[in-house]
């Protein structure tokens, strides 16, 4: 089966619902386990790569929970359904990067991804829309505990899972979210904010994963220490940073409007300007810009609009998901000019941001 | 100063990193600073010590840089190199020279969460052995002999049983 049949559609991903997604997009809790027999990924040859995913993936292909699931070796994806589950956040580029002795096993709900030989022999993720980090975690490591009956798990009663890199030892647990933040960076608060997550010892990185930047005020947290302390432990800290995090953000957002609402109401009106009018757009544009329609929906600018048209423009609008919808490679150039036909087509029935603000100038700061 | 990474130009951006009441400090050099990716932003500092800070613990660890994994064949030049291990025995072989980057790291150096059903009773039965023979050790020490032979009757016991009691005989 192609996995562009195989993977819900942009506009049912983006209405899937979870607490506080007005903030939070995603959750996710992944685990990193290795086969004790086995040479790490990034050490081992190819046949034994490959001996490893052979073993693996029918182990996965028979769990109940992965029936029906897409399971393939990573060469026979192409480069296109590659960079798709990049952008579905189901793999990570470096997993993207991946052929031969690398696969992938995902559900039909999306709801689990499997990453075999990335830098793990098993990354096990289970995704939840929203803030549902205590689910997630509660699916994966279920699914974890049936497969150990089948797989035997390179474990020390001292050091927990042992894992390819020593900081991911212990548990392999990383329990992360996504979020949303255009408040705190308008009001400029999201540096302080960085920073104090990061002294809790939790990551803060870009819409991809390590490295990447915050495209379109999208942020991820997550743990960064897994030794040492149980996995409820690291979950509920996540929990707590994050309900303060969200707090933070609703509070830059009322206080932005009540301040500054020229400000505000000029950002979104702009993004809206821009979206509905342009003829050629970048991806990288379309993202900050989407975020900026995203806030105002959430602050009633656009009453009749839904928060999923703009999730689902925010996917469709990248670029493996616009090659989907057509036939044909398609250069830098030529997308931008069909993401700004997208965009404008999608957006002709939007009416122009409800602006509640009177005449006059944002009050000063002091 | 020079740079941690070529060791060879002078370093001129200066990195801290505090985590609880670990201070970690790296100094880079202008071109190592921008091929580790950093500038302005704080979000990839964090991730981008741990891996430095890696590189400097394991150089000091004891082993010496031409150790071997028995099993894979992973040096300890090839872990600064990659910051990854080669296989699961690696933990064994690298011992002394992890230790002091997981504390470095993590919140603890022992394992605290999860563990294989499988493994499970097993290990409470380690732990109990462990404890007992604690328990014979000060027994002894304190010549209360009674008690010790009671303890090493058990310990006996414990110790005499299969090595993974799930796979027992009905």
């Amino acid at each position: 089966m192609e996995l562009n049949d195989f993977l819900i559609s942009p506009a049912e991903v983006a209405r899937r619902k979870g607490p506080h997604d007005r903030i939070v997009m995603s959750s996710r809790v992944r685990l990193a386990r290795n086969i004790r027999e086995g040479v790490f990924p990034g050490w081992a040859k190819k046949p034994e790569r490959v001996r490893v995913l052979d073993l693996v993936r029918p182990a996965l292909e028979s769990l109940p929970e992965l029936k029906g699931a897409f399971s393939e070796s990573m060469e026979h994806l192409s480069t296109l359904d590659k960079n798709l589950l990049v952008e579905r956040h189901l793999i990570s580029r470096e997993h993207a990067a991946k052929r031969e002795g690398s696969g992938l096993v995902l559900n039909r709900e999306e709801s689990f991804c499997v990453m075999i030989n990335e830098e793990d022999h098993l990354r096990i993720q289970a995704l939840r829309p929203g803030l549902q980090l205590r689910q997630a975690w509660v699916a994966v490591d279920h699914l974890d505990s049936v497969l150990e009956k089948k797989l035997n798990y390179a474990f020390s009663p001292e050091l927990g899972y042992l894992t390819a890199c020593p900081t991911n030892l212990g548990t392999g647990i990383r329990v992360s979210a996504m979020l949303h933040l255009p408040g705190l960076v308008l009001a400029e608060q999201i540096n302080p904010i960085i920073q104090s997550v990061n002294k809790l010892g939790l990551a803060v990185r870009g819409l991809y994963g390590e490295g990447t930047e915050a495209l379109g005020n999208v942020f991820q947290v997550s743990n960064q220490m897994t030794l040492g302390e149980s996995e409820s432990t690291i979950v509920e800290r996540l929990e707590k940073v994050l309900a303060q995090i969200i707090e933070h953000e609703e509070n830059a957002r009322a206080t932005l409007l009540e301040k500054k609402p020229k400000m505000v109401h000029n950002h979104i009106g702009r993004a809206y300007g821009i979206l509905a009018n342009a003829h050629s757009i970048s991806s990288k544009e379309t993202m900050n810009l989407l975020s900026l329609l995203r806030l105002g929906v959430d602050l009633g600018s656009f009453p009749s609009v839904e928060r999923s048209l703009v999730d689902e423009l925010i996917l469709m609008t990248q670029p493996a998901h616009l090659q989907t919808v057509h036939s044909g490679k398609l250069s830098a150039e030529e997308r931008d000019l069909l993401r700004a036909d997208m965009l404008r087509g999608r957006l002709k029935p939007v009416s122009r941001p409800v602006a509640k603000t009177g005449s006059g100038l944002d009050k000063a700061d002091n | 100063m020079v740079c941690c990474i070529c060791k060879a130009k002078p370093a001129t951006v200066h990195l801290t990193q505090i985590q609880g009441d670990k201070v970690q400090k790296v100094d880079l050099c202008e071109e190592c600073a921008k091929d580790k990716g950093v500038n302005d932003s704080t979000f990839a500092i964090a991730d981008m010590l741990l891996g430095l800070g890696a590189s400097q613990e394991i150089e000091q660890a004891a082993g010496g840089p031409d150790v071997k994994c028995p099993k894979c064949g992973f040096s300890q030049s090839d872990f600064k190199k990659s910051g990854r291990l080669g296989c699961a025995e690696c933990y064994t072989t690298f011992a002394e020279g992890l230790e002091g980057l997981l504390k470095s790291m993590h919140k603890g150096i022992r394992h605290a969460g999860k563990v294989p059903e499988g493994l499970r009773q097993t290990r409470d039965l380690v732990d109990r052995l462990g404890l007992l023979q604690k328990k014979l050790a000060k027994a002894i020490a304190t010549e209360n002999f009674e008690e010790a032979a009671l303890l090493r009757d058990e310990i006996k016991q414990i110790s005499s049983r299969p090595a993974n009691p799930v796979t027992t005989s009905p």
